[in-house]
């Protein structure tokens, strides 16, 4: 019967459909469809930039408005991926331009950016309005004055976490009297000096700026200033906050933050001294959001203070200097928090008092409505995970992280595969779990028998056997990305089931058990996986054996083949 | 009288069996150390003793291990970080020296975080003093020479140039340190406990 409506009704129809799986969906029911759909799709998601080129990718979106796109593997972040691995993001802005694409939003996650690609972009596309660009490199603050000059539309300027050559040049200057439409401004991550007056006559000027984050250069008194500009500010980052609470400056600071009652998330304060937080009491009764963990200099008696005035907060980004009791503190007062994350606050001191699983326990009993957490802590043990999984049934996202990597119950000595496996099991719509501790192939068992929303995994010095890997790839039907490393899993669990691969986005194994040969097979069989090796070594003598152990494997599935800017040290199999 | 060894705090004897030796390792970690992180098919050993089993080599040798960005780790390497240890109590912290504008705020942020601890007017000077037992802590340093001194001494910001680590002392200790009067410098009004 939907055959007979007229394109137009379809048309109608899909601009409710807004999220990616669903038009995917969409897309697959008829040839019909596929044509409506492709070109009604103003916002493409492509998760990896290797498995699609951009020119299929416009060619089948022609009217494509915001692109987002992923390049290294997660892993990356934590140095394990060598420089010049690839994710450049120039063969995308190129093909755009040269296609006409009307291209206004580029979201970008740990690619390579240069200045050119910059340039290329706030040159080609008059309409361009957001550039967000998180864990990025290879770009300086000449590629920024090329994206403030010539984008005369511009709303959303985000850089988040990026490695940014700091040219010290003026780049913030060069956004001209007349852009007004900034509703966003994020340059936190800059290393450098920014030209303050500019920056105070372009806050004046933006009157829908909503979020602001600064960089560590913006000192405090030009902070104050920019405040009394910018009172309907929803989002603030200040890194660079005052010292002396005697100061005239902390005064101006105290009087201007009571205007600002429309703020509600809160970040920075790299450079806090404790005495200078009361300034920002007056706001916190509206937060629901706060990022304290980037500010060692907090420790657990102001931070207790300040967190008794955040009730309503819903995120809560922490250092472990919080201890378990400012957890506790925590959970009695933030009882709608979602998403807390509890970063390690030293990785070289010995016996730095971190927080244990009771700091966890009491979150659970306290926050009913938590559904995200990364946790790195100093040790765990299973009763507490049960606990957990019993008070928070709601986990979408669950990432523990014990600070040894392979540390057992801290009671009973035992592996920790009771207590993952009861979050697995309570946690019906977890997508995301990162696990660590003492584990044995017994905690996959479980994670394939119970994690049946389960979209990301990721493996750290677990596991007995191939068995483990084999419970996670037959068990978990919806599993898009899989990242181990220091594991024994080898070819027999890599071989098991090849065709699982197409369904998965990618799948990372290093210092694991799988050998050259096992690859080579695989990369055989499967014509339309990249199997990826990534060799730092001396081994440029020809091939090595088959039976030589893969230091890092990378696959992933591609509709184009093998990529062709891998370097020297990367080979396709 | 010089202070010892660093490495040996000198009250681990008498704190009661608290473990207080500082050696390179993860918490929790033991004198046993592996010599290989990988765990392929022939290292998988089912071992019933757990504790023997889980000893990774020291943190400095595991690549990307805790995982945390490089921007984040960087971030926080910033600034002039020192420990501070204090007598008695088996943890270190690390403070960064350049947030802070004088010995006053230096010293109440030491009352922060070692939250035993409390400034009280001791005949008219701001002392740290434990809470518990009433004893009183005088902070020294380790300067560039490797000396150790008296915390006050000298300018503020020569001390957080030359500052190389943190001490608090029980005073009773620290007879005939430094080369100043053992006075830090109050300013303004006085703080009661």
């Amino acid at each position: 019967m939907i055959n007979y409506f007229p394109e137009e009704v379809l048309w109608h129809v899909f601009s409710f459909l807004t999220s990616h799986p669903d038009r995917n969906a969409a897309s697959l029911v008829c040839k019909s469809w596929y044509n409506v759909e492709r070109f009604s799709r103003g916002k493409v998601f492509i998760g990896n930039c290797y498995a699609i080129s951009p020119e299929r990718m416009i060619s089948r979106f022609p009217r494509v408005r915001s692109l987002t796109l992923k390049g290294k593997p997660h892993f990356a972040d934590f140095n394990l991926i060598p420089q010049d691995w690839g994710g450049n993001v120039y063969p995308w802005i190129v093909a755009m331009a040269k296609g006409s694409t009307n291209l206004e939003e580029l979201r970008l996650k740990r690619m390579v950016v240069s200045d050119e690609s910059l340039e290329l972009l706030a040159k080609s596309f008059p309409n361009f309005k957001s550039l967000v660009l998180v864990s990025c490199e290879g770009f300086t603050t000449d590629g920024l004055a090329a994206i403030a000059s010539n984008c005369r539309f511009l709303r959303e300027l985000d850089l988040q976490e990026n490695e940014v050559e700091d040219r010290r040049g003026q780049w913030l200057s060069c956004f001209p009297d007349s852009c007004t439409s900034l509703s966003s401004l994020n340059f936190a991550c800059l290393k450098g000096e920014v030209n303050v007056a500019a920056l105070e006559r372009l806050v004046a000027r933006c009157r829908n700026l909503r979020s602001l984050r600064l960089n560590h250069a913006v000192p405090p008194d030009a902070l104050q200033k920019i405040l009394a500009q910018a009172p309907q500010l929803v989002d603030l980052g200040a890194d660079s906050f005052v010292h002396d609470p005697e100061s005239e400056t902390y005064n101006k600071l105290k009087n201007v933050m009571q205007k600002c009652s429309s703020i509600r998330s809160l970040s920075g304060f790299l450079d806090v001294n404790a005495r200078c937080l009361p300034s920002i009491y007056p706001i916190c009764i509206n937060l629901t959001s706060l990022n304290l963990s980037y500010a060692p200099g907090i420790y657990s008696k102001e931070l207790v203070k300040l967190i008794h005035k955040c009730k309503k907060l819903q995120r809560l980004w922490i250092l472990d200097t919080i201890g378990d009791k400012g957890l506790g503190v925590v959970a009695s007062t933030c009882k709608e928090l979602q998403e807390l994350r509890v970063f390690p606050s030293d990785l070289h001191v010995v016996g730095n008092v971190a927080v244990t699983e009771e700091g966890l326990v009491a979150i659970s009993a306290g926050c009913p409505n938590l559904n995200s957490l990364l946790y790195f802590c100093q040790q765990m043990t299973n009763a507490a995970l049960i606990t957990v999984a019993k008070n928070c049934p709601n986990f979408i996202r669950f990432r523990l992280c014990t600070l040894n990597p392979t540390i057992p119950d801290a009671v009973t000595m035992q592996p920790l595969d009771e207590g993952f496996g009861a979050i697995v099991q309570s946690c019906k719509g977890l997508k995301r779990l990162s696990v660590s501790g003492l584990l044995t192939d017994q905690v996959f068992l479980y994670i394939g028998m119970y994690a049946e929303q389960l979209e990301m995994l990721s493996i750290a010095f677990a596991g007995d056997s191939d068995k483990g890997m084999l419970y996670v790839l037959n068990g978990c039907k919806k599993l898009k990305k899989l990242e181990i490393r220091d594991s024994p899993f080898g070819n027999m669990a890599l071989l098991a089931d090849t065709g699982k691969y197409e369904t998965m986005r990618s799948l990372w194994m290093s210092s694991c058990g799988v050998t050259f040969g096992g690859c080579k097979t695989l990369a055989e069989k499967m014509p339309r996986l990249n199997v990826e090796i990534i060799n730092e070594g001396d081994e440029m003598e020809g091939r090595p054996d088959d039976r030589q152990k893969v230091e890092k494997m990378y696959l992933y599935r591609t509709l184009v083949g093998p990529r062709k800017d891998a370097p020297d040290f990367v080979w396709t199999l | 009288m010089s202070p010892e060894n660093t490495r040996d705090l000198p009250e681990s004897e008498t704190s009661g069996g608290l473990k207080t030796d500082l050696t390179l390792g993860l918490p929790g970690d033991s004198q046993v150390q592996k010599s290989g992180i990988k765990r392929g098919f022939s290292d998988a050993v089912h071992s019933n003793d757990a504790k023997a089993e889980s000893q990774p080599p020291s943190k400095a040798q595991v690549v990307g291990w805790p995982p945390v960005r490089t921007y984040r780790k960087n971030l926080m390497k910033n600034g002039k970080y020192v420990k501070v240890a204090v007598d008695g109590a088996p943890y270190l912290r690390k403070v960064n020296l350049e947030i802070y504008s004088s010995y006053q705020d230096l010293s109440t942020a030491m009352g922060d975080m070692f939250t035993c601890l409390i400034i009280c007017n001791v005949l008219n000077e701001r002392k740290l003093v434990d809470s518990a037992n009433g004893e009183e802590y005088v902070p020294t340093y380790e300067d560039k020479d490797g000396d150790w001194m008296l915390v006050g001494d000298v300018p503020w910001k020569m001390f957080v140039e030359s500052c190389k680590r943190l001490r608090l002392m029980k005073s009773s200790e620290a007879i005939g340190l430094g080369s100043a009067a053992p006075s830090t410098p109050s300013k303004g009004s006085s703080t009661s406990c």
